[in-house]
């Protein structure tokens, strides 16, 4: 993908995005609602055209070979898609016949992808009778239907209990694993983004990072372990000094900042033999990364707000 | 062949999602059985034709005109469904698959048709209670003229559809289109003996020729009834399939357009 600019009206709602994703790699983006991150998606299935720039997925360039890009690639809207009074059969079906699947290996694929999101023992009920997490799985198999070799998921996750998150997650790691497939996908979850293999964080309409979440975290300077011990004047000196790290006194307790704390614990635990009463360790999160490169907190609270507000207005029709 | 794959699967999701709502199907049976028994007696009761021959009801002039409504009202709305289809994001699943645009209209369209055809079956049945035969034959050019109508209306609600938000539009466009459209086609009155210039409007309603072949057809062999069509079958036909070609061209370039 190369300088992709997208453009509402005067609007720029993504400006000038490149970066590369490597065949069966699990690729995040990651950043707040608004960034821009439904918009690189659509632009990316051909669904909006690009202002500026171009992209290729899977050898097609968005431009010029549409039809090619969409036979190849699958997509998880963020937002529902199923027909509701079809049964999650019939969806998958039509969703084949589009795709022109042969009426051969139909059938089976279909019983397939069915089984790994284990709906085959729904598969006859009208979609409107399902849940949430039900509806999702159905739409990532029904991505899944026509052999893609990417899949886009958009905000798989919105809306959905802990467990069918977690569900889901393990779904994309299967597929990921079995299926050779390479996987694209939003969230504005920070939690979940440790999930992906490399990270994109946007804000703005603009690339901030992208690496690794391990690689990422270590921006933010390490972990942080906090001690109390039986005497922490005495100690202090003496792991600044003997251990060679950053550490300073914060109330009750020492903060010492290191790379990794697992491997330091070790020594800290053999230096201080005995005196340590209590020791905690805080990992980075991807929360921290975020301040740390844009200023701002992802707001869970305001977020989650809009996406409550979201599955409400599809509802109430 | 794969875009005629496409349209099928459009037209069958319209037609499967027509079969499995029941309020739907009692409601498309059983409201051209309103139109024609309410409206149609109450109105013969309060109206009697200008010039009215001998022999020959109000009810017998109005089936023809029962018919094109029902077509009318069944097909616009099947087109306007698209705003449904957007709204609940099915519209987007079909619109990202590889398939051209055209012929995600064209099912569409012929969904729509369908539904109104069925419609028009049920009204053809009730013929012999308003004291009309028709011939197998009859009845066979009597479904191609619905069809055409129908394709016709159908993809001018597609057309509608696309610059509709939600169905809030709907009111407006039953009030300012749907029901001049009906009541200009010479359904309810003739149109020879009206002001010229409510004349001259009736001429430019293109439901009008829909009515007048149904007419042309259906009194074809009623020496009575043929006094009240006003032009010959090969205009009203060259009139409706313009208007078919003309809807359908609009209805695939409103869904071609790539926001
Ligand atoms: N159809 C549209 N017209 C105008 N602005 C839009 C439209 N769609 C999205 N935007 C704007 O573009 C920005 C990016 O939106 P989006 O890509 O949906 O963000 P995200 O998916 O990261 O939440 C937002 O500020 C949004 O308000
Ligand atoms: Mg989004």
């Amino acid at each position: 993908m190369r300088d992709l600019v997208r453009k509402y009206k005067d609007f720029l709602a993504v400006k000038g995005v490149t970066f590369d994703v490597p065949e069966g790699e699990i690729f995040g983006f990651l950043g707040p609602n608004g960034a821009g991150k439904s918009t690189t998606i659509q632009i990316l299935a051909t669904l909006l055209k690009p202002t500026e720039g171009t992209a290729v997925v899977n050898g097609f360039d968005i431009r010029n070979e549409p039809d090619k890009v969409r036979q190849s690639i699958g997509l998880v809207f963020q937002d529902p898609s199923l027909d509701e009074r079809l049964t999650a059969r019939e969806n998958l079906y039509f969703h084949a016949m589009l795709y022109n699947v042969e009426t051969t290996i139909m059938k089976k694929r279909m019983a397939e992808v069915l089984e790994m999101v284990e709906l085959a023992d729904r598969q006859k009920d009208q979609v409107k009778t399902f849940s949430g997490g039900m509806r999702r799985r159905l739409e990532i198999a029904r991505g899944l239907v026509h052999y893609p070799k990417v899949l886009f998921l958009d905000e798989p996750t919105v809306g959905l209990d802990p467990q069918t998150r977690k569900r889901i997650w393990e779904y994309i790691h299967y597929l990921r694993d079995k299926e050779g497939l390479t996987i694209f996908l939003t969230t504005h979850y920070m939690d979940e983004a440790e999930n992906c293999q490399r990270i994109a964080v946007i804000d703005h309409g603009e690339i901030v990072a992208l690496d690794t979440p391990e690689n990422l975290k270590s921006v933010i300077g390490g972990d942080v372990i906090k001690i109390s011990t039986d005497n922490n004047e005495e100690v202090l000196p003496v792991i600044k000094n003997r251990l060679q790290v950053k550490a300073e006194k914060q109330g009750d307790y020492i903060a010492i900042q290191v790379e990794k704390g697992e491997i330091f614990i070790p020594r800290l635990a053999v230096e201080l033999k005995g005196r340590i009463n209590s020791m905690v360790i805080k990992k980075p999160s991807l929360d921290d990364v975020f301040l740390h490169l844009t200023g701002r907190e992802i707001r869970e609270e305001g977020v989650n707000a809009v996406d409550r507000m979201r599955v409400y207005s599809k509802r109430k029709h | 062949m794969r875009s005629m794959k496409a349209v099928y699967t459009i037209w069958l999701r319209d037609v499967l999602r027509f079969m499995r709502e029941r309020s739907r199907i009692v409601g498309t049976l059983a409201q051209p059985l309103l139109y024609l028994l309410i409206v149609g007696t109450g109105l013969s009761a309060a109206f009697r034709l200008p010039q009215a021959p001998e022999g020959f009801s109000y009810l017998q002039f109005m089936y023809p005109g029962i018919l094109g409504m029902s077509v009318l009202f069944t097909s616009v709305f099947s087109g306007l469904s698209i705003v449904w289809d957007r709204e609940f994001g099915f519209l987007k699943e079909v619109l990202v698959a590889p398939v051209p645009r055209w012929s995600v209209a064209v099912g569409k369209a012929l969904g729509g048709s369908t539904v109104a055809m069925i419609q028009g079956a049920v009204l053809l049945l009730l013929a012999p209670l308003v004291g009309i035969s028709l011939t197998f034959i009859t009845i066979l050019k009597v479904f191609l003229v619905l069809f055409i109508i129908a394709f016709s209306l159908t993809s001018l609600g597609i057309t509608i559809a696309s610059r509709m938000e939600s169905m809030e539009g709907f009111q407006m466009i039953m009030n300012f289109l749907v029901m001049p459209l009906f009541f200009l086609s010479g359904a309810l009155f003739p149109l020879k003996g009206v002001a010229p210039w409510m004349e001259t409007l009736m001429k430019i309603d293109p439901l009008t020729y829909g009515v007048d072949a149904l007419r042309n057809i259906i009194f074809a062999n009623n020496d009575q009834g043929r006094l009240f069509v006003n032009f010959s079958l090969s205009l009203d036909l060259t009139v409706i399939c313009l208007m078919a070609l003309v809807f359908i061209f609009l209805g695939a370039r409103a869904f071609n357009r790539q926001e």
